[in-house]
């Protein structure tokens, strides 16, 4: 379903990213993992369609992202669900109208439907009772899960999330990733999840993908990672800091 | 070297020129395609239009009341203070209507346009728009380009209107000018085609501001430094551009 072939990008001719390949089947969840600042979001972007490669191709069902412009990049985004690190809530809207933009906006839904579907949904990630709030009002934890509601409102087929745990204590965190497991069971979704929660996150994924010096280390089920044997993967899993990756 | 950076430095310009001009361009295509966001449209109108008539209120009332005071002075010199009117007038409608509505609005509302679009952006909101396959031009751009055309002219009207009866204030009622000459005079010298170069101009200020503040939010710096910077040079530039046009459109207009 999601294919990212050979992927290469620059800023101001610092090499980010340089050959990433990895694939993603239909239902699958994919967790990426690597050093924090080393491309791991510039590389979901490039999924997204947010940001174009420099050298290589990002094909959703088959169609490369790169030639898609307009109407047909659009509707092609329409099937995404991006869950950004900071949530990205539209700060001038309470937690209700957040949800039901996407709906009002590309659906022909009437109002009660809307009114119904995104109570439900706020219902299911636990923000009962907040609906009024304004982004500004609510905690890190619950700006992600109101994120989450408002990515999965439209059934997006492809779901992508931001290190969605990053900056919330380890119960929260924990929460918002049982949550994501049981909308990825019950709303099927293809996904790939940019996580630092090792190896929680591992229980909820089917595959994992490391990242590092801008290629793609290794994509492995999360037992096979565990297990590896590879010194860089092993430092990075154990969080040792003696070893083969050099901090500054 | 020196031949080095000069190149780099229009290449440079001329790609942040043409990036001004497609942003331009794009605004203009996506406002005359559907889908049509009325009640953005709608709500842009009232923050930039109806929320800034009581500045242009005071500041058409004061330039209108220094232009009586001035232009009396000036006029008793040559025995010529029955012109008062129409020399209150002409300034107002041909050039501090539309030029001071314009700086006054790009200080209340364009500072407002940079800095709104510019958070947006760094908190990847202007994003997640896309991500839901909404464009983000149609949202954030066209609402307030339409609004700024519809709102300027209007509000140099009031400015005009306001600062007429500023003029007939200091000039009639505190300095004696006669209320016949005042007005008689202005209907005399003031033609249609005074009025609509006024509002020509204030047309092409509108796009002028959306233009310049809404480009510079959109590709705005990172951070809060980054934002008060892009707002800032939103300011400076829409307000150096507005004196530069006014300059050209009324060698062209009058």
């Amino acid at each position: 379903m999601i294919e990212v072939a050979d992927i290469h990008k620059s800023f101001e001719g610092h090499a980010v990213l340089q050959g990433v390949s990895f694939q993603v089947a239909k239902g699958e969840l994919l967790a990426l993992i690597g050093r924090s600042g080393y491309g791991k979001s510039i590389l979901l972007k490039h999924v997204a369609g947010l940001i174009r490669p420099d050298q290589g191709r990002v094909l959703i069902d088959g169609n490369d992202l790169g030639f898609l412009r307009g109407k047909k990049l659009e509707e092609m985004r329409s099937r995404f669900g991006f869950v950004f690190q900071n949530g990205a809530l539209f700060d001038s809207l309470t937690v209700f109208e957040n949800v039901a933009f996407p709906l009002e906006e590309k659906t022909k839904f009437s109002d009660h439907e809307i009114k119904k579907k995104v109570l439900s949904i706020l219902d299911e990630v636990g923000l009962s009772g907040a609906e009024n709030k304004y982004p500004a009002q609510i905690s890190g934890g619950m700006i992600r899960r109101a994120a989450l509601a408002r990515s999965l409102v439209r059934n997006p087929e492809i779901m992508l999330f931001d290190e969605p745990t990053t900056g919330l204590d380890p119960v929260i965190g924990h929460a918002i990733l049982n949550l994501i497991d049981s909308c990825h069971k019950r709303f099927e979704f293809t996904g790939i999840i940019v996580t630092h929660e090792i190896p929680k996150a591992f229980e909820i994924v089917q595959k994992v993908a490391m990242l590092h010096e801008g290629r793609i280390l290794i994509v492995t089920p999360p037992q096979g990672i565990l297990s590896s044997s590879d010194p860089v993967v092993h430092q990075f899993i154990t969080g040792s800091i003696d070893g083969p990756i050099q901090y500054r | 070297m020196f031949i080095r950076k000069l190149g780099a430095l229009s290449l440079f310009s001329l790609r942040r020129t043409g990036r001004m001009g497609l942003f331009l361009g794009q605004a203009f295509i996506y406002a005359s395609t559907p889908p049509f966001k009325f009640f953005r449209v709608l709500q842009q109108i009232r923050f930039i239009g109806f929320q800034s008539i009581l500045v242009i209120f005071l500041t058409g009332a004061f330039a209108g009341m220094v232009l009586g005071l001035q232009g009396f002075y000036t006029l008793n010199r040559f025995g010529s203070t029955g012109l008062l009117g129409p020399m209150v007038a002409f300034s107002l409608i041909r050039e501090l209507g539309p030029v001071l509505s314009a700086l006054m609005v790009t200080g209340r509302a364009g500072s407002a346009m940079t800095a709104e679009i510019g958070i947006m952006r760094n908190t990847e909101q202007i994003d997640a728009l896309k991500l839901m396959g909404l464009n983000p031009f149609r949202y954030l751009v066209v609402p307030r380009l339409l609004a700024c055309i519809i709102s300027l002219p209007l509000l140099s009207s009031i400015f005009n209107v306001v600062g007429i009866f500023g003029g007939y204030l200091i000039g009639v009622r505190l300095l004696g000018v006669g209320v016949g000459n005042y007005f008689g005079e202005m209907t005399n010298y003031v033609e249609m085609e005074d009025v609509l170069g006024g509002i020509y101009k204030s047309l092409c200020f509108g796009v002028l501001i959306t233009w310049v503040c809404c480009y510079k939010g959109y590709y705005t710096g990172f951070g809060a430094e980054g934002v008060s910077k892009a707002t800032t040079q939103a300011v400076v530039l829409s307000s150096v551009l507005i004196c530069v046009l006014d300059y050209f459109l009324t060698s062209i207009l009058f």
